[in-house]
């Protein structure tokens, strides 16, 4: 699908979109391409492993195909349904026609337009396209294996049509946030990926390639409170998404650069509990600043 | 030390074997490599440049783990098998420095090695365990004699601990409710679109996940065994998770998985490298929250922390993480076998920093008193009978200290039936 022979060149790819990514998951990416295997990332909220999927079906020119998990979420709204109404109106036009072959009219009742096909049949069908099964811990355990059997032979079978096989397999990511433990049957047929926070430079990178527009002195010292916040013991550490709006919060405020006292002032598009906001507070900014200052 | 390089170089055959060979002291370090998971590192290493560390290094850490946990062991085991080499690709961050990890085992610390150069593949670290004896010792049921204990076993495997019911998102079949057009039109359709009768659908319910936390610390020695036995029948549930405490935060629900109450307990015991250390009840149950809790086990759950409330740490940070729990959490029960005892209060420092965001106190010294704990955590109001306190009236309540104190070893002991249940 993609002619790429080695990690760097995915990562070359992927960075033109603006997804900057470590060697780990360079070559996370490369193996899904290449062994058709779906990659498994967990880490903390913000830290980008949705925004993978998004930047994977940009740097292949393929859609996204989006299967967001939710308690209680079945095959019907994963997979496939029939089209009841329309299946009800065709045998009413049918009878209107005088249609008699009864059994013509049920094998067309059956048709492949009565079929509604969900994110999972449609990546299935999509050809190349990036599927992207978000959140996989809120969804059941029943669920589970359900998702294992499509995505390990990447067919379903559907008893009036017969099966229906990919004859590309979509490229896979799924992402969890660690609420439940994801069977280990699922797990062990993924590429495991854990994210990490970036270091400073990588993450000054990343700020830099998405909001041009912030003067780079600002988008320096964002990233030195940051990755100092992180540093603190928090209830929820600030993701990457939490430094660009914080960044670009400031920015919206006219800043090109920030002192303690403004720092203080935006935290709150940062830490999103009271008890960590409290904790900030006891943090020198001043110092942070300083180090990373002049 | 095996050179990847070398091997590499000599062909396939002996690259292979170096591979698998490093797969099998993964898993003898507790990385739960399959032989599936093999496979894919194979076909990754040979997607890959198998000569190249780093690429093997990547190729078996996407493929053969599959938990956080596992990175840990997994960086150590490759740093042991291929030598650190020229500085490890990145050294894994598995988890911010300053708070507790989570259950390393002991020997395979210490068999960290010093001095990577030369001399064979470094035995794996194998993860090794108090042998069993010491652990069986550490987890003496004090008191019972093996009739009484062998029939204490028999009752509490028999338990089952449901979470109090709540509405789900989801509509079921049902007799009352509102119209579900879905099955109502299929009905309509199969009689040829003739009236029928209207299905109904109405919201179904489940019961919530239930957390037990169990104190495994020396105070709680006597008691670790039942109450662990008590956690597997619960287990057998889908939606309970168990955590043991001590002086570290081990998640055992998986150990507790066996069918067999026997294998369970030896497999737990296996894991649990803390028993009868001290209790840091609130910076683990700080650990809990942060990795497990916040995340979504306890929100809306009831959690069950089966302690005695005999902290060790700062009883201010305790409270601070119970009154966290309580927020997050939609019941918080707390078991404590020694309220049972004549002139008990609450007067261990963490127990009475608990008991504000305790939603029900209850005692877990007898059969009785768990079967009373099964049914608040179904749901029931709090202590009919068994002599509930009001949690918070007690704090205040003066009475002799002595009845909050550590037992003298031998003396406590999880009784046979509701024998020994307080009149």
């Amino acid at each position: 699908m993609l002619p790429v022979d080695s990690p760097e060149q995915v990562r070359a790819r992927l960075e033109e979109t603006g997804y900057l990514l470590d060697d780990g998951l360079a070559v996370a990416c490369y193996l899904a391409l290449r062994l058709h295997r779906p990659v498994f990332c967990e880490g903390d909220a913000g830290v980008g492993k949705t925004a993978l999927a998004s930047a994977l079906a940009e740097a292949l020119g393929a859609p996204l195909i989006r299967l967001q998990c939710h308690e209680g979420i079945d095959a019907s709204q994963a997979l496939y349904d029939w089209d009841f109404p329309r299946q009800l109106l065709h045998l009413r036009a049918a009878e209107a026609a005088g249609v008699k072959d009864a059994d013509r009219l049920e094998r067309e009742l059956y048709d492949r337009r009565f079929l509604v096909a969900r994110p999972l049949l449609r990546a299935l069908q999509t050809q190349p396209s990036v599927l992207l099964v978000d959140e996989i811990d809120r969804a059941d355990d029943e669920f589970e294996a359900f998702l294992l059997e499509v995505l390990s032979e990447f067919q379903v079978t559907i008893p009036e049509l017969g099966t229906l096989r990919a004859e590309v397999p979509p490229v896979v990511v799924l992402t969890s946030n660690r609420t439940r433990e994801v069977h280990d049957a699922l797990k062990r047929r993924c590429l495991y990926h854990w994210f990490d926070h970036p270091g400073f430079a990588r993450e000054l990178a990343i700020v830099r390639r998405r909001l041009p527009e912030v003067s780079s002195r600002l988008a320096e010292q964002v990233t030195a409170l940051v990755q100092a916040l992180r540093a603190q013991d928090l209830l929820k550490p600030p993701g990457v998404a939490e430094t660009l709006d914080w960044a670009r919060a400031l920015d919206a405020l006219g800043a090109n650069e920030v002192d303690a006292e403004l720092a203080v002032a935006t935290l709150g598009s940062v830490l999103k509990y009271r008890e960590d906001t409290e904790r900030a507070r006891g943090l020198d900014f001043a110092a942070v600043l300083a180090g990373r200052g002049a | 030390m095996i050179g990847v390089t070398d091997t590499a170089a000599a062909g396939p055959p002996g690259a292979d074997a170096a591979l698998l060979g490093f797969a099998r002291a993964l898993r003898a370090a507790g990385v739960g490599a399959s032989a599936e998971r093999v496979h894919a590192f194979l076909r990754a290493v040979d997607a890959l440049r198998p000569g190249v560390r780093d690429d093997v290094y990547w190729a078996g850490r996407l493929t053969l783990c599959g938990d956080r946990d596992d990175l840990e062991r997994y960086e150590r085991v490759f740093a042991a098998y291929f030598g650190t080499g020229e500085a490890p690709p990145r050294p894994v961050r598995t988890a911010p420095p300053p708070r507790l990890g989570l259950v390393v085992r002991e020997a395979a610390v210490a068999a960290r090695p010093d001095g990577p150069e030369d001399g064979p593949p470094q035995g794996p670290p194998a993860a090794s365990l108090a042998s069993s004896v010491e652990v069986l010792r550490h987890r003496d049921v004090a008191g019972l004699d093996p009739a009484e204990r062998a029939q204490v076993r028999r009752l509490l495997a028999a338990f089952s601990l449901r979470g109090e019911l709540r509405r789900t998102a989801r509509r079921r079949p049902s007799r009352r409710g509102d119209v579900d057009p879905h099955r109502t039109v299929r009905e309509l359709l199969r009689r040829g679109g003739e009236p029928a009768l209207l299905r109904r659908h109405a919201r179904a319910e489940r019961p919530r996940r239930v957390v037990l936390l169990v104190d495994v610390s020396g105070s709680m020695a006597p008691y670790a065994d039942a109450l662990l036995r008590f956690a597997h029948a619960a287990a057998r549930g889908r939606r309970t998770e168990v955590f043991t405490i001590g002086t570290r935060l081990t998640r055992v629900t998986r150990e507790l998985s066996h069918r067999d109450p026997d294998l369970a307990m030896a497999a737990v015991a296996e894991a649990v490298p803390d028993w009868r250390g001290g209790t840091r009840l609130g910076e683990l149950l700080r650990e809990f929250l942060d990795r497990w809790g916040q995340r979504g086990m306890a929100r809306g759950a009831v959690v069950v922390l089966l302690s005695d409330g005999w902290e060790r740490g700062d009883p201010q940070l305790l409270a601070g993480q119970m009154r966290r729990l309580h927020r997050l959490a939609h019941r918080v029960v707390w078991a404590n076998p020694r309220k049972a005892r004549p002139g008990y209060a609450p007067l261990a420092a963490g127990m009475a920093a608990a008991l504000p965001s305790v939603d029900a106190f209850v005692e877990g010294h007898s059969l009785a008193s768990l079967e009373h704990l099964a049914a608040v955590v179904r749901g029931a109001e709090s202590a009919p009978g068994t002599g509930g306190a009001t949690p918070g009236r007690d704090v205040s309540a003066a009475a002799p200290a002595s009845g909050d104190r550590e037992p003298a070893p031998g003396t406590a002991s999880v009784p046979a039936g509701a024998r020994a249940r307080p009149p």
